[in-house]
């Protein structure tokens, strides 16, 4: 959790000012939701995510490093700078990307989970999607899918309340979780989305299933967004009250965690104080690594469109190209 | 060889294919059931061997619920962890129900995820237009594909080229959209009962000619061979030049045939605007101006929905009169019913305001 919050306030603070190219949406505040849900995956099992997901890849065990020069645009980010902070996929860590399109991802753990199934090699396959996107039609016709199928697959919705500026009971009709039982799978609602504990007993109960063979479920875990929308973005209205805000931000889900720890003995201050600081030398690395990645070479833009190199549509297009026979 | 009909040349190369990889699987909306024709073998084989279900079974013959943009995207999905999927879509108008996932996440996965992604998915889907379906079955969507980067397009016209293009499309490690017109099905055709593959981006010249030159896309392939016997039999001599794939498109085929001649007609069953027609004339004027002795000719569908009624619909298609009118005006003779090859400055123009140009 810790390192996606320290992660996502460089990129916030980066964002302003322009290092980052592009827009950039932090998941400070939703921190337990992304880590609960990851911790109850395997190294090996699959997920997806949306437009706010550099913190699930982080979640999955991803380094910071190529993340964070992903976000940049530079030659040694994870995608090699093709898909910066929309497009983010580790697929080391079976993060199979995310998706600018809200949404659009789901459909692809979905047939993550079907390759699982087909190949029967034991794989769990993990769509993140927000409660704006739990709107989308292709949510329904994944679930229906594998709910007939039995798939090992886990839709989670990120509720924290907001798509962009709409509040989410004012366009969702019900609640989310118990849309499953429309589709004969469980339908989870997390109300303490803070509780990363309590996330991860219900995706953990998702993926026994899941490897158990009986089918997919829908896990909703409530939760808030510290930040706006966008880094950068700016809302001439005020969508969202500020006495709510404070209630949540007063939930935040790293300093629960750091007083549990505590608590329970598992932890001591000093040694949570240590493990911060460790954490904000690794974010510097990342940044440190970032700055010493060149930017792709132009050259390369052809690149990765098609797995055969020299099977080049543009190798016609005169305009840019020279003439037919010398690119060819 | 044996002979083969179009969609008996698709079922040999899909069991060809499920037979060769495990990997392979199919997923479609009535593949059970075979209610397209290229899940069951074919006559005998179905009755010895039983169909695609009895052979390979329900994890790799997977019936889908009506739901194009997850069965599309599911296919992507797994595609990208381990399977090669090939997906049956039946009717090409229900590609668009899947839209998002074509645009979004086959033609990009690879290229925004800095090639960590490869999406080795067929999608199979039949233009059914001619047959009286209306406007929501009878598209011919090609072109709006060959308009997104990362997607490879096929269109075979003949038997053979079905069994080839196809087993080449399952070893393809991109996304591949095969486009099979209905008019072509009952074609047949000696085909190799053996495994072989068809190169993309490598066209097939049909008839060989010097006095003009057709290139033909799908449907319009069969209709511009049978222009040019007719052509020949009133002393023009032209040559025939089916791309087969569209993305890689072979160019050099295309202007090698094109240049040979001089006169170019493009014969193409998909709309006119931004149609595939519309890039291979324009790769032809861009690239051997110089050689052209007409205006490049473009005979296809004019821009409209397709209406029911036989009457109505029958007239919109290229068509062997329509292709051949075209080849007429581009050597400077009168359309069929004319007197012969007498070369006038108006035809061009009689033949434009006619429609025999279109
Ligand atoms: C298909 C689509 N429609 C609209 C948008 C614009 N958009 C980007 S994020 C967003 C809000 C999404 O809300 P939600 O799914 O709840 O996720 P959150 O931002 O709250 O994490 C919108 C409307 C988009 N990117 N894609």
């Amino acid at each position: 959790m810790l390192r996606i919050r320290r992660f996502d306030e460089r990129a916030s603070k980066m964002v302003k000012r322009g290092a980052i190219p592009g827009t950039v949406h932090t998941s400070i505040g939703q921190e337990a939701q992304v880590v609960g849900a990851c911790m109850a995956l395997g190294d090996s099992d699959y997920m997806t995510g949306n437009h706010r997901s550099h913190g699930h890849p982080i979640g999955k065990g991803a380094p910071l490093g190529p993340l964070m020069a992903e976000l940049v645009g530079k030659s040694d980010g994870v995608c090699k700078g093709k898909g910066g902070s929309l497009h983010l996929a580790d697929f080391a860590v079976g993060s199979l990307g995310e998706s600018g399109i809200v949404g659009g991802s789901i459909p692809i753990a979905v047939g993550a989970g079907l390759s699982s199934k087909v190949l029967d090699n034991g794989r769990v396959a993990l769509a993140f999607f927000g409660d704006g996107a739990a709107n989308q039609g292709n949510l329904y016709e994944g679930m229906n899918m594998s709910g007939v199928w039995k798939l090992p697959v886990i839709f989670l919705c990120e509720n924290n309340q907001y798509a962009l500026s709409t509040p989410a009971h004012t366009v969702t009709s019900g609640v989310i979780a118990d849309r499953g039982a429309g589709f004969g799978m469980p339908g989870v609602r997390v109300e303490n989305g803070q509780d990363v504990l309590a996330v991860y007993e219900a995706v953990a109960e998702a993926v026994r299933r899941a490897r158990a063979g009986e089918g997919p479920s829908l896990v909703e875990i409530v939760t808030y967004r510290f930040n706006e929308h966008s880094e950068g973005l700016r809302l001439g209205v005020d969508y969202r009250n500020q006495d709510e805000k404070a209630e949540w931000v007063s939930k935040d889900p790293i300093v629960l965690f750091r007083e549990e720890l505590i608590r329970r003995g598992v932890a001591t201050a000093e040694e949570m104080d240590a493990l911060e600081a460790d954490v904000l030398r690794e974010v510097d690395e990342a940044v440190a690594f970032t700055d010493a990645s060149p930017f792709p070479d132009p050259s390369v833009a052809f690149d990765d469109l098609y797995t055969d190199s020299k099977f080049a549509v543009h190798t016609y297009h005169s305009s840019s190209f020279g003439t037919l026979e010398n690119v060819r | 060889m044996t002979v083969m009909s179009y969609l008996g040349a698709i079922g040999a190369a899909q069991k060809e294919a499920m037979l060769a990889d495990e990997r392979v699987v199919i997923i479609g909306e009535d593949v059970e059931a075979n209610v397209y024709g290229t899940t069951g073998g074919s006559g005998k084989s179905r009755a010895s061997e039983g169909d695609f279900l009895q052979q390979f079974g329900r994890n790799r013959i997977r019936n889908t619920p009506i739901s194009e943009e997850v069965i599309v995207g599911a296919a992507i999905g797994a595609a990208m962890t381990g399977l090669r999927p090939i997906v049956d879509l039946s009717y090409s108008s229900f590609l668009y129900m899947a839209m998002d996932q074509f645009v979004n996440q086959a033609a990009k996965n690879r290229y925004m995820f800095g090639g960590q992604a490869s999406v080795p998915v067929v999608f199979r889907s039949a233009m059914f237009y001619g047959l009286n379906t209306g406007a929501h079955h009878s598209d011919r969507p090609y072109p709006m594909f060959m308009n997104v980067p990362g997607l490879k397009i096929v269109t075979p016209a003949y038997p053979s080229d079905a069994k080839g293009l196809l087993r080449t499309a399952v070893d393809s490690d991109d996304p591949v959209l095969i486009f099979e017109a209905c008019v072509l099905w009952g074609s047949k055709e000696e085909v190799d009962e053996n495994e072989y593959r068809i190169p993309f981006g490598v066209g097939r010249t049909l008839r060989t000619g010097t006095d003009a030159t057709i290139v033909a896309v799908s449907g319009a392939v069969p209709e511009a061979v049978a222009a040019a016997d007719a052509l020949a039999e009133e002393g023009i001599s032209v040559e025939v030049f089916d791309p087969r794939t569209l993305v890689p498109l072979d160019v050099e085929g295309i202007l090698n045939a094109a240049a040979k001649t001089g006169r170019v007609v493009v014969a193409d069953p998909a709309h006119r605007t931004c149609g595939a027609a519309a890039e291979i004339s324009a790769l032809v004027s861009e690239h051997v101006f110089d050689a052209l002795k007409a205006p490049v000719r473009r005979v296809t569908t004019p821009d409209i929905q397709i209406p029911f009624s036989p009457a109505l619909e029958k007239q919109l298609y290229p068509n062997r009169k329509s292709i051949a009118d075209a080849v007429r005006a581009s050597v400077g003779a009168r359309p069929a019913g004319g007197n012969g090859s007498v070369s006038t400055p108006g035809a061009d123009a009689e033949a434009l305001s006619t429609g025999a140009a279109r």
